[in-house]
C-alpha cells in the first residue's frame, strides 16, 4: 500500500514521516513537555466542565471586552514561546567560544532567531496592544461595542490561526531560517526549498487579515461611535494614539500582504519578482517590506505612548500637560513614519542624497517624540505622584526609551550606520525601544486596566518584583550588546572566535535570566492576585481615582458598558463628572440593543489553518477543499440576517442594582 | 460617591449640573458605520494595487531578452475589454437608481446585465492571458511579465470576487427584497465595483497604453 510514492505525494504533498523532527532531542523534549501541558490543560477544562462556558461566553463572543482579554492572553502565552527562543539564543552565544560549537546546530539556531523575531512582533506585541485598544477604546469613547463586532471576533481568531501555524512549525517540519523579514534571494525557493518560509508566509498572511480588519474596525469605531460631546480634540490621548495606530495598520498592512503575495508567487509558480535573474529585483522586496515594517514599529509604540499618557496624568492627579501638542505629536509621528523606511538599509547604495533625505526625516521624528516626553515630565511636575505599579513602569519607560531614542538618532546618521549596520548595536537599539517602549507600556497598561478587566487589582508585591527583574534584566541583557556592536560583532552569529568577547555575552545571558525571573514573577502575580481577589477587590469601578470614561462604569463593566450613553463636556470626561456632581442614574432603564454571539469567526479561522497547512505542504486537494469551505462558510454567514437582540430591561436593572448595592455596601 | 447612590433618577436635577447622559436612547441606525468601514477597507485594497503598480513600475522594463509590451499587447482587444468594464459600471449605476426607487425587478435586471458585462470582461482577459502564455510569454519568462500578470490578474481576481458577491446579493434580494440590509450591501458592492473600474483605468493607461509607447 505504501509503495506508491505518486499516490502518497498526491495525498500528503511534501509531508512525510521525515518531516517530524524525531531525530532532534531538544524538539522531542519540548514536544513532550508541550503535549503533557496541553493534555493537562484540556483535562482540567474538561474536568471542571468549562468547555461549554468557554465556547459560549468567550470563543464565540463578539463583546469587545472579552475579545480584548483574549488578545492579551494570546500575547502572554506567545511571550513564553518567544522568550524561550531568546533564552536559547543567549545560552548558545554565551557558551560557543574557544572552539565550542555550543549546543544548537546551525539549522536549529537559524530557525530560533527567525521565530523569535516573528513571534515577538506579530504574536506578542501586536496582540498585547490590540487587546488593550479593543478593551479600552470603546469604553473611553462611551460606546457599547466596536463598529463591527463580528469582524472583531473574526480578526482575533485569524490572529490565533497565524499563531497556531507558527507553533505547528515547531513540531511538523521547520520554520524559516532567514531572519524575521525573510529577505530574498535567501527566502526564495532556490535557497530555501523547504517548508520554513512557507510557514512564515502563510502564518503572517492569515494573521495579517485579522490585523487589517481590526484596524478598519477600530478606525470606524473611533470616527463614528464617540459619545455626544466628544469632539476629536476631547478624545482621551489613548484613543488618539489608537486612532493613529489603526490608521497606520490600514495604511501599512496591505503592503505586507502584497509583498508576501509576490514572494509566494516567486516560490509557488516561479515568477521573477525577487530573483537574481530574469530581471527580478531582491532590493524591491527590501524596500516594500520596510515600507510596511517601519510604520509597524509605530503601530506598536503609539498605543504604548497612549498608555503612558493616561497613567501619568492619573497617577500625578493632574490633567495631562500639553494635550494639543500631544495630539499633534502623535499625528506627526504617524505621517513621518512613512518617510523613513530606507534608514533600515542605508548600505543598499542609494547614494548620498537619498540617504541624507531618509537620515534627516529619521532625525526629525525625535522632535515630536521629545515633545511627548517633556509633556509627561511637565504633567508630573508639581503633581501629587503615586508610585503605583503602572507609574513605575512609566518612569522606567521614560529613562529607558530616551536611551533607545538617542542610539536611534545615532543610527540615523548614514555614515555611522555604515559602521553599525546589522551589528549588535542595532539589536540593542531596537530591543531598547521595543522593550522599553512597547513591553513596558503593555505591562503598565495591564497593571492599570486589570482592575477594570476583573474587578480586583493586581498584587503589588509580585508586580514590583517583576518590575525590578524586568528593568534590571533589560539593562544587563542589552547594554553589553551596545558595547559588542561597537566592537563590530554582527547579528545572528552562532559561534565566536575571539575569546575576549565572551564575558559580554555571559553578562547578557545573565540579563536574560533576570528577565525570565521577571516573567515568572508576572505569572505568579496573576495567580496570587486571583487567589487574593477578595482582599484586592475594588467595588467603585474607579480604583485609581482616574479621569476617563472607562472608569465611570462598574468593574468589570456590564455587557452593554453604559446603561445610558454618556455626554462629554471635557477632555477628562469622568474627572469632570466627578467634580461637577454627576449622579449615577438609578432608574428609567431601557432595553439595550446588542449584537449576538456567533461561531462563524472561529470556524473560518479553523478552516484557514487547514488551508494554510495544505498550502505549506503542497497538499493541493486539501487546499482546494478548504478554500471552497472558507468561501461557503463566509457566504453562508451573510444569509443570517438575524444578528442582534435586545438585552431586556430586567437584566439591565439587575446589573445596575447589583452595582448600586456594591457602591453603597462600601459606604 | 455613596451619596449619589441614594438619590433617585435624573441627570439634570440641580440647575447648574450639566447633562451627563442621554436619558432617551436614540436608536442607532443599523449599520451606520458600514459605509465608512467599507470605504476604509477599499483604501487598504487600493494600497495592495499601489504596491503592484509600483512593482510593475520597477520591473516593467525588465524583459530579460523576452517579449516586450509592443510584441504582446493587442490594443483593440483591450479597448473592447475596457468598454465591457466601463459599461458594467454604468449598468450598476442604473441598478442603484432602480434600488432607490424600490423596484426589485428592475434592480435585479440591471444587476444581471452588470454580471454579464463583468463576465465578458473576465472572459476577454482570460483569452488574452491564454494567448500570451501560448506564445511563451508566461509569468515565469521575465520580471516584466511576472509583474504584468500579477497586477492584471489581481484586478481580474477582484472582479471575479465581485461577480460571486453579485450573484449572492441577487439571491438575497430575491429572497428578502430591497430591505435596509440588502440596500446597504448593494451600496457596498457598488463602491467595490466602481473602485475596480477606477483601478482598471489606471491599468489601461499605465500598463497597456504606456506599455505600447515604451
Amino acid at each position: 500500500m505504501f509503495d506508491n510514492p505518486g499516490l502518497l505525494k498526491a495525498i500528503f504533498g511534501r509531508l512525510t514521516l521525515e518531516s517530524l523532527p524525531i531525530h532532534e532531542p531538544i524538539l522531542v523534549v519540548t514536544f513532550i513537555a508541550v503535549a503533557l501541558g496541553g493534555v493537562a490543560l484540556v483535562g482540567a477544562v474538561t474536568y471542571y466542565r468549562l468547555w461549554e462556558y468557554l465556547w459560549r461566553e468567550w470563543f464565540t463572543s463578539v463583546d469587545h471586552k472579552r475579545i480584548g482579554v483574549m488578545y492579551i492572553v494570546l500575547g502572554i502565552v506567545m511571550l513564553l514561546r518567544g522568550f524561550s527562543d531568546a533564552l536559547m539564543m543567549r545560552l548558545q552565544q554565551a557558551i560557543a567560544f574557544n572552539g565550542s560549537e555550543g549546543y544548537l546546530p546551525a539549522h536549529h539556531y537559524d530557525q530560533i532567531f527567525t521565530a523569535h523575531g516573528v513571534i515577538m512582533i506579530f504574536f506578542v506585541a501586536m496582540p498585547l496592544v490590540t487587546g488593550l485598544m479593543n478593551y479600552v477604546v470603546p469604553l473611553q469613547i462611551g460606546a457599547r461595542d466596536v463598529a463591527f463586532p463580528f469582524l472583531n471576533n473574526f480578526s482575533f481568531w485569524m490572529t490565533v490561526a497565524g499563531a497556531v501555524l507558527v507553533m505547528m512549525s515547531l513540531f511538523v517540519g521547520e520554520f524559516a531560517r532567514t531572519g524575521w523579514l525573510a529577505y530574498p534571494p535567501l527566502s526564495n525557493i532556490g535557497y530555501s526549498p523547504d517548508v520554513g518560509v512557507d510557514y512564515y508566509i502563510w502564518s503572517l498572511q492569515i494573521a495579517g487579515i485579522g490585523t487589517l480588519l481590526s484596524g478598519v474596525n477600530l478606525v470606524a469605531t473611533i470616527v463614528k461611535m464617540r459619545a455626544p460631546g466628544m469632539t476629536m480634540m476631547k478624545m482621551p490621548v489613548f484613543t488618539w494614539t489608537a486612532l493613529c495606530t489603526n490608521v497606520l495598520i490600514v495604511a501599512a498592512f496591505p503592503v505586507l500582504t502584497a509583498v508576501l503575495a509576490m514572494l509566494s508567487l516567486d516560490r509557488y509558480i516561479g515568477t521573477d519578482f525577487f530573483t537574481n535573474d530574469f530581471g527580478g529585483s531582491p532590493m524591491m522586496y527590501v524596500n516594500l517590506i520596510w515600507i510596511w515594517g517601519h510604520p509597524e514599529v509605530y503601530i506598536l509604540v503609539l498605543p504604548a505612548f497612549g498608555v503612558f499618557s493616561e497613567v501619568t496624568s492619573t497617577f500625578s492627579g493632574k490633567r495631562l500637560f500639553g494635550y494639543t501638542s500631544m495630539v499633534y505629536a502623535t499625528v506627526v509621528i504617524t505621517i513621518l513614519s512613512y518617510l523613513v523606511w530606507l534608514h533600515h538599509f542605508f548600505t543598499m547604495g542609494s547614494g548620498a542624497s537619498v540617504n541624507s533625505f531618509f537620515g534627516i526625516t529619521t532625525m526629525i521624528i525625535s522632535i515630536p517624540t521629545g515633545a511627548k516626553l517633556f509633556n509627561w515630565l511637565f504633567t508630573m511636575y508639581h503633581g501629587r505622584i503615586r508610585y503605583e505599579l503602572p507609574m513605575m513602569w512609566t518612569v522606567a519607560f521614560m529613562l529607558t526609551f530616551v536611551l533607545g531614542g538617542m542610539t536611534g538618532v545615532l543610527l540615523a546618521v548614514p555614515p555611522a550606520d555604515f559602521v553599525l549596520h546589522n551589528s549588535l548595536f542595532l539589536i540593542a537599539h531596537f530591543h531598547n525601544v521595543i522593550i522599553g517602549g512597547v513591553v513596558f507600556g503593555a505591562f503598565a497598561g495591564i497593571a492599570y486596566w486589570f482592575p477594570k478587566f476583573t474587578g480586583f487589582k493586581l498584587d503589588p508585591f509580585w508586580g514590583k518584583l517583576s518590575f525590578w527583574f524586568w528593568v534590571s534584566g533589560f539593562y544587563f541583557a542589552f547594554m553589553p550588546l551596545y558595547i559588542l556592536g561597537f566592537m563590530g560583532v554582527t547579528r545572528r552569529l552562532r559561534v565566536f572566535d575571539d575569546p575576549s568577547l565572551q564575558i559580554w555575552f555571559i553578562i547578557a545571558g545573565f540579563g536574560a535570566f533576570l528577565i525570565l525571573l521577571g516573567i515568572l514573577a508576572f505569572l505568579v502575580q496573576i495567580v496570587v492576585s486571583i487567589r487574593n481577589r477578595e482582599a484586592l477587590r475594588d467595588v467603585t469601578g474607579d480604583p485609581w481615582n482616574a479621569r476617563t470614561l472607562e472608569w465611570s462604569t462598574s468593574s468589570p463593566p456590564p455587557p452593554y458598558n453604559f446603561a445610558f450613553t454618556p455626554v462629554v463636556h471635557d477632555n477628562d470626561a469622568w474627572w469632570d463628572m466627578k467634580k461637577r456632581g454627576y449622579e449615577r442614574p438609578l432608574g428609567g432603564f431601557n432595553p439595550i440593543h446588542m449584537p449576538k454571539n456567533t461561531a462563524t469567526g472561529i470556524i473560518l479561522a479553523g478552516i484557514s489553518v487547514v488551508f494554510g497547512f495544505a498550502m505549506i505542504w503542497y497538499i493541493w486537494w486539501l487546499a482546494a477543499l478548504s478554500f471552497v469551505a472558507l468561501l461557503a462558510t463566509a457566504i453562508g454567514h451573510t444569509f443570517n440576517y438575524n444578528r442582534d437582540f435586545n438585552i431586556p430591561v430586567d437584566e439591565v436593572v439587575h446589573f445596575e442594582r447589583a452595582r448600586t448595592q456594591l457602591l453603597s455596601g462600601q459606604a | 460617591m455613596d451619596a449619589t447612590a441614594t438619590t433617585m433618577e435624573g441627570a439634570s436635577k440641580a440647575p447648574d449640573t450639566p447633562v451627563f447622559y442621554l436619558e432617551e436612547e436614540h436608536a442607532h441606525a443599523e449599520g451606520g458605520s458600514t459605509m465608512l468601514g467599507f470605504w476604509i477597507y477599499l483604501m487598504s485594497d487600493c494600497l495592495i494595487f499601489a504596491c503592484l503598480f509600483a512593482a510593475y513600475g520597477v520591473l516593467g522594463g525588465s524583459y530579460a531578452a523576452g517579449p516586450s509590451p509592443k510584441d504582446l499587447f493587442d490594443l483593440p482587444l483591450v479597448a473592447v475589454n475596457t468598454s465591457m468594464l466601463l459599461l458594467s459600471s454604468i449598468t450598476y449605476g442604473f441598478a442603484v437608481l432602480a434600488m432607490d426607487k424600490g423596484r426589485v425587478g428592475q434592480t435585479q435586471a440591471w444587476l444581471a446585465v452588470t454580471a454579464v458585462f463583468g463576465a465578458a470582461f473576465i472572459g476577454f482577459e482570460l483569452h488574452e492571458f491564454a494567448h500570451m502564455i501560448q506564445e511563451g510569454a508566461t509569468p515565469q519568462r521575465s520580471a516584466f511579465l511576472s509583474s504584468f500578470f500579477t497586477l492584471v490578474g489581481t484586478h481580474g481576481l477582484h472582479v471575479t470576487c465581485g461577480l460571486i458577491w453579485l450573484g449572492t446579493l441577487m439571491v438575497q434580494v430575491a429572497q428578502r427584497g430591497l430591505i435596509e440590509a440588502n440596500k446597504r450591501r448593494l451600496m457596498c458592492l457598488s463602491m467595490f465595483w466602481h473602485f475596480l473600474d477606477v483601478v482598471w483605468i489606471g491599468v489601461f493607461t499605465f500598463v497597456y497604453l504606456m506599455g505600447v509607447l515604451r
